[in-house]
């Protein structure tokens, strides 16, 4: 058994487990956070990505005891109160989901993604940075739009903030 | 998964030590393929030593052409370090295209080497390159490091801690992607430097990555994709498997080189 302890979602937690859990097992189960979902088993499909200090990174590929220490972000920790954060918000709009089932691996990838190219997205660089998220039902169309529509809505609003700040 | 226990040395030594100690000890790197083999069971070690904190095997230098990357750096750092881009483009377009986002924030290169995976990227840069990959015990050249499907010269309680190379003139590197996968079904990298024209096959040997002579001979003359018009490489030797018979894989090796050497001269 291992003592892990990591900051989740601005909130310090930590627990007991067994050295071989996986980290989205600590979320889910510990924790609580059924958000991230378990979508393959295989470390394909991307359903469990979360940000490990700031880098999105698939959950079920690493164990909990890996994350000790580190700052953790899942999809519950996106949003600001009730205000759906601008990615969740895309999504919403552009129906970038049918099931859900990927959606927040999805998401999670397209906040990491955006911020890895503040300079902004397009289509090409979107769909080869999806790469590690597969969705069985929407064919990517509508995730694609939302996650450039969400880059744009954050680069502008980057950029009002900076001319406030001017 | 089964059962295992783990532990976080903060130094080579120390992860040595706990290696040594264990019944059955694996190192864990950026996990992005122990972890999966341990979740089906293939792997089942009793311990797993996690490299990851550990802080002398972090970091690339570049000091003129002479490049040296710590074992612990992750593919996603190799692929955006700005000194390598500028003297070895083509390392960092390779790391950027394995696996997916995420995994080239966890996947190391040195976790990569140890694993010499049959279609692994960085084995045929190393060997084309003419890399040394060095332990925490002696310095070996890359060609003699990968001996063989999952194989290497590495010795029970010996860690990679980094490679080094010296950059050469100009070097590409191009893969076929396994349309499900997305593995190197064959991929090639050319080098051309001041020992001449090296070229490195992965995905496509039988016993792992290996040069190719054919292409090496071909581009020695003309370091141009038109000088591999009419080269034919040998078969033999080359893996045949659901996706890809052996005679496929030798036509997409002269495809592949013909690509990286276009983008070699680019």
């Amino acid at each position: 058994m291992s003592e892990v302890s990591m900051v989740v979602n601005g909130r310090k937690v930590s627990g007991s487990v067994e050295d071989r859990t996986l980290l989205v097992h600590f979320l889910r189960e510990t924790l609580g956070l059924t958000g991230t979902h378990v979508g393959c088993d295989t470390s394909q499909c991307g359903a469990c990505v979360v940000h490990v200090d700031g880098k999105a990174v698939k959950s079920c590929t690493m164990l909990a005891a890996q994350a000790s220490g580190s700052e953790v972000v899942t999809i519950e920790g996106l949003a600001d109160g009730a205000d759906l954060h601008p990615v969740q918000a895309a999504f919403k709009q552009h129906h970038g989901l049918q099931c859900g089932f990927c959606t927040p691996g999805m998401i999670m990838a397209a906040t990491d993604m955006i911020a890895r190219h503040p300079e902004g997205l397009d289509e090409k660089t979107v769909r080869d940075e999806l790469e590690g998220n597969i969705c069985r039902c929407t064919g990517y169309h509508n995730i694609v739009q939302a996650i450039l529509a969400a880059s744009k809505e954050m680069g502008k609003a980057k950029k009002g903030k900076a001319k406030k700040a001017a | 998964m089964y059962s295992t226990t783990y532990h976080r040395p903060a130094t080579v030594a120390d992860a040595v030590k706990l290696l040594k100690k264990a019944d059955d000890g694996k190192l864990l790197a950026g996990g992005q393929t122990l972890i999966p083999a341990m979740k089906t069971r293939l792997a089942a070690p009793s311990d797993v030593v996690d490299l990851r904190h550990i802080k002398e095997l972090k970091g690339i230098k570049v000091s003129g052409k002479n490049v040296t990357i710590g074992a612990g750096t992750t593919h996603a750092e190799v692929a955006s370090n700005e000194k390598l881009m500028k003297v070895c483009h083509s390392m960092c377009e390779l790391a950027s295209h394995i696996g997916d986002p995420h995994v080239r924030h966890m996947g190391t290169i040195g976790g990569s080497v140890a694993n010499n995976d049959p279609a692994a990227d960085y084995p045929a840069a190393m060997v084309a390159l003419g890399a040394t990959i060095h332990t925490n015990k002696r310095e070996i050249a890359a060609e003699k490091f990968f001996t063989g499907l999952f194989e290497t010269a590495l010795k029970d309680d010996e860690v990679v801690t980094a490679v080094s190379f010296t950059a050469p003139a100009k070097c590409g590197y191009e893969k076929f992607r396994n349309p499900a996968s997305r593995y190197a079904m064959t991929g090639v990298f050319v080098a051309k430097g001041k020992d001449g024209v090296r070229v490195a096959v992965t995905g496509a040997g039988d016993d792992g990555v290996f040069r190719s002579k054919e292409i090496e001979a071909a581009l020695s003359k003309k370091f141009d994709a038109s000088a591999l018009d009419g080269v034919q490489v040998s078969s033999r030797n080359l893996m045949s498997d659901i996706h890809a018979s052996a005679e496929y894989r030798a036509n997409l090796v002269v495809v592949m080189a013909r690509r990286a050497t276009t983008a070699a001269n680019g």
